[in-house]
């Protein structure tokens, strides 16, 4: 279980003068089980992408403590990450191979056993052993993302955080990079929580939705359930969703009644 | 190593590696390669024209002009490189601090480099050559003392540009400390424009420490040093003009060679910058072909 309890943090906007620090997060709490994806739904600058960074240990909050199974600072080994920027995800100058064994360095592992493991997580991820020698640049937005994810999966994380993780791909990518994500969590048992925008994604992707407003959690809401809103914000969000004027793509819901 | 293959695949820099190793070589073993001591007067030998003996002649003392252009390499262009060296190092030490830390400690190294960014350059050294005294020794000082806060600025700004980069952020979740991240990250990815900025003021710093050698400030008689031997004939550069020759090509050939190992050194070091490799469009991917016709346009 992956628990945040009570985060409050605060960025002061000068250095050194109490009286200007301005909220970010007050009083966030919530909880995400083992191989559970929590959609976390936010406009800009609600906060959620400083929460994301404090669930992965990069930031401390002010207040309150993010705990793994009821452990304190154990993000290491139990959290990864998949940020937006597709662009400047992997170190430019590493090619596909260096980036990912990056996870798997202080791990001893034989030089055959590596290339195992590299080129089946390739495959996993839906690309294959040929990808391990290019380096970011040769790589299109959806396959960087691929990659990121192989990544991600290499730490040997329970949970991995999507801060955006697809809200800079195009729209048909995006559909596939979800469907990807999904597929994974059924192979792996992985958590996700998954931080976007888009209300569209998330619902496809996510188990729980739990909608950040102004710093604040206002409601938390199971996938079928989203009609139940209640908050005035969540309701605002739904409304636009369903008239079709989220920031989301048409690609996502072709692509379920396709399915279906 | 990938990267040295790529730089020698580029003729005109594995051309100028060449020339660069073979200067500082022959810099390195010039006691035991010149064929006579450098400070040798024989007045019999005035002016001499080339000989078997003297290849490049004799000077307006008599000395053997090869001799002392070997000797030179010593001052000319190893002290050199030692100085840029030392000064990009600890600028770029101060540079990363500063970019890393930010706050107070940013705010503090930056005003400081503001204030000797502020002097120009020239007027720096000799107020140093005015404290101190003349010599090599005080004019490398003095250079140290100047360029440093170039590399800092340089490097304080890569690091800020690369600190919030999706990869930085996946090495500390990965719980790398600072120093790992600068080593194996940041350091790398700021690299190519320091290497820029080392290689272009290298060629500035050879050229000016021969001009003050000229000016008489730099290295003294009798001494074998380029600019001075420029400066030397220029006595007679009306009667002797090609004794101005071989100081005078040496610089051009080293500072040359310098520059167009430099961008040669960007290119190579940065993978995005044109290698061998293209950004190849896979069958099935059309985003791939995208990606890569937009980034041929942007180009």
């Amino acid at each position: 279980m992956l628990a945040a309890e009570g985060i409050a943090k605060s960025y002061s906007s000068r250095p050194g003068r109490r009286a200007q620090r301005q909220a970010v997060l007050e009083e966030v709490t919530l909880r995400c089980a083992e191989g559970e994806c929590l959609g976390i739904i936010g406009a800009s600058g609600s906060g959620k992408s400083t929460l994301g960074r404090i669930l992965l240990g990069l930031e401390r909050p002010d207040q309150g403590k993010v705990t793994i199974d009821g452990r304190e600072r154990a993000h290491r080994d139990a959290v990864s990450a998949v940020f937006q920027d597709y662009r400047s995800s992997i170190h430019p100058f590493f090619t596909v191979r260096q980036a990912l064994l990056e996870p798997l360095r202080g791990k001893r592992l034989g030089r055959a056993e590596t290339d195992r493991r590299l080129e089946e997580m390739l495959e996993q991820v839906g690309l294959d052993g040929s990808y391990l020698e290019r380096y970011p640049h040769e790589l299109s937005g959806g396959q960087a993302q691929r990659v990121c994810i192989a990544r991600a999966l290499l730490t040997g994380a329970r949970w991995i955080v999507l801060d955006e993780a697809v809200s800079s791909l195009d729209a048909s990518v995006q559909a596939q990079v979800l469907e990807l994500l999904e597929r994974i969590r059924g192979m792996h048992g992985i958590g996700y929580l998954f931080i976007t925008h888009d209300l569209e994604a998330a619902a496809f992707l996510c188990d729980r939705i739990a909608i950040l407003h102004e710093g604040r959690i206002v409601e938390t809401l199971a996938r079928g359930r989203l009609g139940e809103a209640r908050h005035p914000y969540a309701r605002e969000l739904l409304a636009l969703f369903r008239s079709g004027l989220g920031t989301g793509t048409g690609a996502l819901n072709a692509d379920k009644e396709g399915k279906g | 190593m990938k990267r040295l293959q790529r730089l020698l695949s580029d003729r005109l820099a594995a051309a100028s590696l060449a020339v660069l190793a073979a200067i500082l070589a022959a810099g390195a073993l010039a006691p035991w390669i010149a064929p006579h001591p450098p400070d040798e007067v024989d007045m019999a030998l005035r002016y001499a024209p080339w000989s078997l003996d003297y290849p490049l002649g004799n000077d307006q003392l008599g000395r053997c002009v090869l001799s002392r252009v070997l000797h030179g390499i010593r001052p000319s262009v190893l002290y050199v490189l030692a100085a840029v060296l030392a000064s990009a190092g600890f600028g770029t030490a101060v540079g990363m601090a500063a970019g890393l830390l930010r706050g107070r400690t940013d705010a503090l190294l930056m005003r400081l480099c503001d204030v000797m960014l502020s002097f120009p350059g020239y007027v720096m050294t000799l107020a140093v050559i005015g404290v101190l005294g003349t010599g090599l020794a005080n004019i490398l000082l003095a250079f140290i003392l100047m360029k440093w806060a170039w590399f800092a600025r340089v490097a304080r700004t890569a690091v800020q540009r690369h600190a919030d980069a999706g990869y930085v952020l996946f090495a500390r979740t990965l719980g790398a400390g600072r120093l790992t991240l600068l080593r194996r990250h940041l350091l790398p990815a700021c690299l190519p424009e320091l290497a820029v900025l080392a290689s272009g003021s290298f060629g500035t710093t050879l050229l000016q420490v021969s001009g003050l050698s000229f000016l008489g400030l730099g290295i003294q008689a009798p001494h074998a040093e380029w600019g001075m031997m420029l400066s030397e004939a220029r006595q007679a550069m009306f009667s002797r003009p090609e004794q101005l020759l071989a100081p005078g090509f040496m610089i051009v050939l080293t500072v040359s060679a310098v520059n167009f190992l430099s961008d040669a050194l960007q290119t190579a070091l940065d993978p995005q910058a044109g290698g061998p490799r293209q950004a190849a469009a896979v069958p099935g991917e059309p985003e791939a072909a995208a990606a890569a016709m937009l980034r041929k346009e942007a180009v």
